[in-house]
């Protein structure tokens, strides 16, 4: 025991809450059981311990000691590579594929995660050892605040009206609205569509969102989202079955037709609003500087 | 292999209409026609798109 247990041992526990405070499971499946957890809370502490020691050792002069911190960094790569690869692997396997986007939206996230345990476990035990442990509290409360606002990213009702819309058939063609969606021959195969699939339409609310959802890997998530948590009315070998999102190409609306098991027109609007609007799929073609 | 954006085979009651490599089924009624393409694309995992009243096509996306 010295001058630097509490703090050290403060740090630690403040920097692994905060990872299980960012470690959610819900519908995006992912970890979704023990071993998956026990990874991400592993190396949460990993994160926290080396943000934490960082300090007592720039207060001993034991300058070297921060290059540890490069190591971190390095090791949190391998996190995101770890959950892209995982992912990718996974998506083969699912009926609506997440897409590559959302897929690398997840790694950042896994990756950012622990960035933020580390420098909240560095803030805290400075605050202890520069101050005291009030205000070591004070800068954990904030940590714990900040988390999850950086956490939260925007969701789709933010940029664009979501409406509910019918499907029709103009001989083959299949419109949701007037957006062209595809061509279905067989007329079993349009019974089937009309009797269990859905439509909406995505209106963007500006102009720079128009390219937004047009990015194919945003609009592969909602289809997957929608198809997660409503089901989907398909199998492997039934291409016909496919939800899809096509675009209006005058006016950058989006048609999203998609087949759930569950038909609850307000449900899936709110889950479609309820998208994460990923980070890789966001453009800003009017900002300049 | 995996094939993308092939034509697998063509489904049809006017077979003077279709010409070239891909398996054609020549059907005497449209019902025999929905009949045909419906299996085809089970079998083929594809989509029968309708071209015309009197044309199926079989296709791998």
């Amino acid at each position: 025991m010295n001058e630097y247990t509490y703090p050290i041992l403060f740090g630690i526990v403040i920097g692994t809450a905060l990872r299980v405070f960012m470690l959610r499971t819900d519908y995006r499946q992912y970890p979704t059981y023990l071993h998956g957890k026990i990874i991400h809370l592993s190396l949460g502490f990993i994160a926290a311990a080396l943000g934490t020691i960082a300090i007592p050792s720039i207060m001993e002069k034991e300058f070297t000691a921060v290059t540890f911190l490069t190591l971190a960094a390095s090791q949190f790569r391998e996190v995101r590579n770890m959950e892209r690869n995982t992912l990718t692997e996974m998506d083969a396997f699912e009926l609506v594929p997440r897409g590559n986007t959302y897929i690398e939206g997840i790694a950042v996230a896994f990756e950012s995660r622990n960035y933020l345990v580390i420098f909240s476990s560095f803030l805290v035990t400075l605050c202890y050892l520069a101050v005291n442990i009030w205000v070591a509290i004070a800068a954990a409360v904030l940590a714990f605040v900040l988390s999850n606002i950086l956490m939260s990213g925007s969701k789709l009702s933010d940029i664009v009206s979501v409406e509910h819309s019918e499907l029709s058939f103009e001989g083959a063609g299949l419109y949701v609205d007037n957006i062209y969606i595809m061509n279905i021959g067989l007329p079993e195969r349009q019974e089937e569509i009309m009797k269990h699939g859905m439509g909406f339409v995505l209106t963007p609310k500006s102009f720079s969102i128009r390219s937004t959802i047009a990015n194919l890997g945003q609009r592969q998530a909602i289809l997957h989202d929608v198809s997660v948590t409503l089901g989907v009315f398909r199998d492997s070998g039934t291409p016909a079955l496919v939800p899809l999102i096509k675009r209006d190409l005058n006016d950058g609306r989006i048609g999203v037709f998609i087949l759930p098991q569950v038909k609850d027109p307000e449900r899936a609007k709110e889950i479609i609003s309820a998208v994460p609007v990923l980070e890789n799929a966001i453009q800003m073609p009017t900002k300049k500087r | 292999m995996k094939m993308e954006k092939a034509i697998l085979a063509a489904v049809t009651t006017q077979t003077d209409k279709v010409h070239g490599s891909a398996a054609v089924f020549q059907c005497e009624t449209k019902e025999e026609m929905d009949a045909v393409a419906a299996n085809l694309e089970a079998i083929l995992d594809g989509i029968a798109h309708a071209l015309s009243d009197h044309l199926y096509i079989i296709v791998k996306h």
